[in-house]
């Protein structure tokens, strides 16, 4: 099959990559560093995927540069069969509240930028007749927590958009998976205490690889994040109002 | 790229002692980690303080994200790869492939970087030496901020250094090294139980002639007539003909759920296991297709057994002997660990071939003998005190990625290529940024 990777140059969408690659599978990556692109384009190939591994310029906080992306994909690809979109942002409550730039900036990328490259995306695919959309989102949008509320609002955002894809287009050939990592062990979450039931990449990334082949709608990694949210989600506002998480 | 933000954490190395505070900056990309850190380290499987920060609030870069494989050339087995790639990874990747890397340590959980810095050897050193001969190049971001790329024709001296170097040169961003042809990925093996150390020492020798990989297991605890008695190892790669026609599964690997009580450290119970690992070889000589993680890396099969040593922590001792015809030098060594109140479930002993091209590299020909054992605060640095006193009276030296007590006195008098290697880092280095809690300790760098 042939993929389209948003973010796969690090973290969960590098281990994601790199099992696709030892499929065999065919791999374009997408991102906003050249440098970083080149070097993971080489890591895939080494580790088996259809050569050549080619890359495109795409930024998330610059929607301008989406479509060319794409386009530039469906070009080197001929067609495209799926895309996975693991690029965001992250930062800590307290540095969002503390920096408004910052809000914003977290808030565009991802909600609103995802949202925009998913409808590019989406529209490609579904001229073909269809294909596999894999977002990740986050449990953060599961519940308004205390730790994660702005990050956890954007995610929040994308989850309800990826379900609504799901219920229209599906019938249509599109499935659309939605992800949602709890607490992963990646560079983007160094130096964090790790929760009970962290996952790693590898493990997420199996898990995923799953899904996307068996069209799951949606999926939590590390699986034991499923029945933890479903307490979460449970909780009356009374007990979120009093704990910490 | 920019970095992950930096974020402070417990140091160790894998003998959990000394454990620092430090700052650790950490990205998929090296060359933004490594900008302002003053040390880099990898899976941090060094003994002691060869990976620890000089000073607590010094950053030091982690590079285990930063593990892409740059390129491979099939036809030449030429591999260049991020410094952060772990062995496991390597071999997961390439074995099923055919490759297998130049030289193997004893465990996978170690880096590329830190198999350069460490300049590994493993159980073929008798013909293929240390994994630094088998290196090309290095791509080395030196102490100013410039990245350099040398080989052995270009900053020979920056290169050589850098072999063995334990990271003092600089920080390692990409190796690139010949990987091996392989015929199968399983390890034909033979294994002799052996009766003393001159039977010992003459077996290895004698293996080394037919057998590409040997090392032996010494039971430490015998004494006398008994005394180096253990189990002798051979293998070479499988021919296809012997091979299963399946490739090595998965080996399960299990876990230590928490440190060990003390007690579990006492004299009899380290006897009951040297003793039970000796009468478990109870045939003369056993042989077979043997599992090539089995082989190379039997330890790894328990994740965090350093946690069998407890709290305190523990250390290892590595030296390499001179040969001699009698074998006195690794006698008086056994002897002096046993009456120095050491105790240890595993002694390891290897005879190495030619000193390598690191300008500090360990091994040398000789008797590499090494040994794990608990620390304890009042008796460990005695006991090394001694016992590196015996290494400097019989011309050998010590192993830095294993050291965590000599002092910098004894380990000056056993290396006389010190002055050498302290001139290449001055001249790259000359206000001393790149340094570790080891350089402090060993070298006179400047916390």
């Amino acid at each position: 099959m042939n993929f389209v990777l948003f973010g796969a140059t690090k973290g969960m969408g590098r281990a994601l990559a790199r099992l696709l690659a030892e499929r065999g599978e065919r791999l374009f990556l997408v991102e906003h560093c050249i440098d970083e692109l080149e070097a993971s384009a080489r890591d895939l190939e080494t580790r088996g995927a259809q050569l050549p591994v080619r890359t495109a310029q795409c930024d998330l906080l610059a929607p301008a540069t989406f479509a060319p992306a794409l386009e530039q994909a469906e070009r080197e690809l001929g067609q495209i069969d799926a895309v996975i979109v693991t690029a965001g942002l992250f930062a800590t409550q307290d540095q969002l509240e503390r920096d408004p730039e910052l809000t914003a900036r977290i808030l565009t990328a991802d909600f609103t930028n995802t949202v925009l490259f998913c409808e590019e995306a989406r529209k490609r695919l579904l001229a073909r007749g269809g294909g596999t959309l894999c977002v990740f989102s986050s449990v953060a949008g599961d519940r308004g927590r205390k730790p994660v509320i702005l990050y956890g609002a954007a995610k929040a955002g994308l989850s309800r958009y990826l379900e609504g894809l799901d219920h229209k287009f599906r019938s249509r050939g599109l499935k659309t998976i939605c992800v949602k990592p709890g607490f992963v062990k990646t560079g983007m979450t160094a130096g964090l205490k790790p929760p009970p039931f962290a996952g790693t990449p590898d493990n997420v990334a199996r898990r995923v690889l799953r899904a996307i082949d068996g069209g799951w709608p949606e999926v939590y990694v590390p699986a034991a994040w499923r029945w933890v949210m479903s307490v979460i989600r449970r909780l009356p506002r009374g007990v979120m109002r009093r704990v910490g998480f | 790229m920019p970095g992950h933000p930096p974020f402070r954490s417990k140091i160790a190395g894998w003998g959990r002692y000394p454990v620092v505070d430090g700052l650790v900056l950490t990205s998929e990309s090296l060359a933004a980690a490594t900008e302002t850190a003053s040390l880099s380290r990898g899976l941090g499987r060094s003994y002691g303080d060869s990976s620890l920060p000089a000073r607590p609030d010094v950053p030091v870069a982690d590079t285990t994200l930063a593990d892409r494989l740059l390129h491979f050339d099939r036809t030449t087995g030429l591999l260049t790869a991020e410094a952060g790639v772990s062995l496991l990874e390597l071999n997961r990747v390439f074995l099923r492939q055919g490759w297998f890397v130049p030289v193997s340590p004893g465990t996978q959980f170690v880096t590329v970087g830190g198999m350069v810095a460490s300049d590994v050897h493993g159980k073929n050193h008798h013909v293929d030496g240390c994994f630094g001969e088998h290196v090309e190049s290095i791509k080395l971001r030196v102490a100013d901020g410039r990245i350099i790329e040398c080989s052995d024709s270009v900053e020979p001296d920056l290169f050589r250094a850098t072999i063995g170097g334990m990271g003092l040169t600089g920080h390692i961003l990409e190796v690139t090294f010949r990987m091996r042809q392989i015929p199968s990925p399983w390890i034909w093996g033979e294994s002799e139980r052996i009766d003393d150390l001159d039977t010992m020492v003459a077996g290895l020798k004698k293996a080394a002639q037919a057998w590409p990989m040997t090392v032996g297991w010494v039971d430490c605890l015998a004494r006398g007539r008994k005394l180096g008695r253990g189990i002798l190892m051979k293998g070479r790669w499988a021919t296809r003909e012997e091979a299963p026609a399946k490739a090595p599964p998965l080996k399960r690997r299990f876990r230590i759920p928490f440190e060990f009580p003390r007690l579990a450290l006492c004299r009899p119970s380290m006897k009951a296991f040297n003793l039970a690992y000796y009468w478990k070889h109870f045939q003369r000589i056993k042989q077979g297709i043997v599992h090539p993680d089995a082989f190379f890396y039997p330890l790894d099969m328990v994740d965090d057994w350093n946690l069998i040593y407890g709290r305190r922590g523990f250390t290892q001792y590595q030296c390499v002997l001179p040969h001699a015809d009698d074998n006195g030098p690794a006698r008086r060594f056994l002897e002096a660990f046993v009456a120095g109140g050491g105790m240890g479930f595993l002694c390891v002993i290897k005879d190495c071939g030619p000193e390598g091209k690191g300008l500090l590299s360990f091994p040398r020909p000789g008797m590499s003998i090494a040994m794990d054992f608990p620390i304890h605060s009042r008796k460990t640095p005695v006991l090394i005190d001694r016992l590196n006193e015996l290494v400097i009276a019989e011309g050998g030296r010590i192993y830095l990625t294993k050291d965590t007590f000599t002092k910098a006195e004894h380990f000056q008098a056993m290396e006389p290529r010190l002055e050498a290697f302290n001139g290449v880092r001055r001249k790259w280095d000359p206000d001393g940024r790149i340094r570790s809690a080891q350089s402090v300790r060993l070298l006179g760098d400047v916390a």
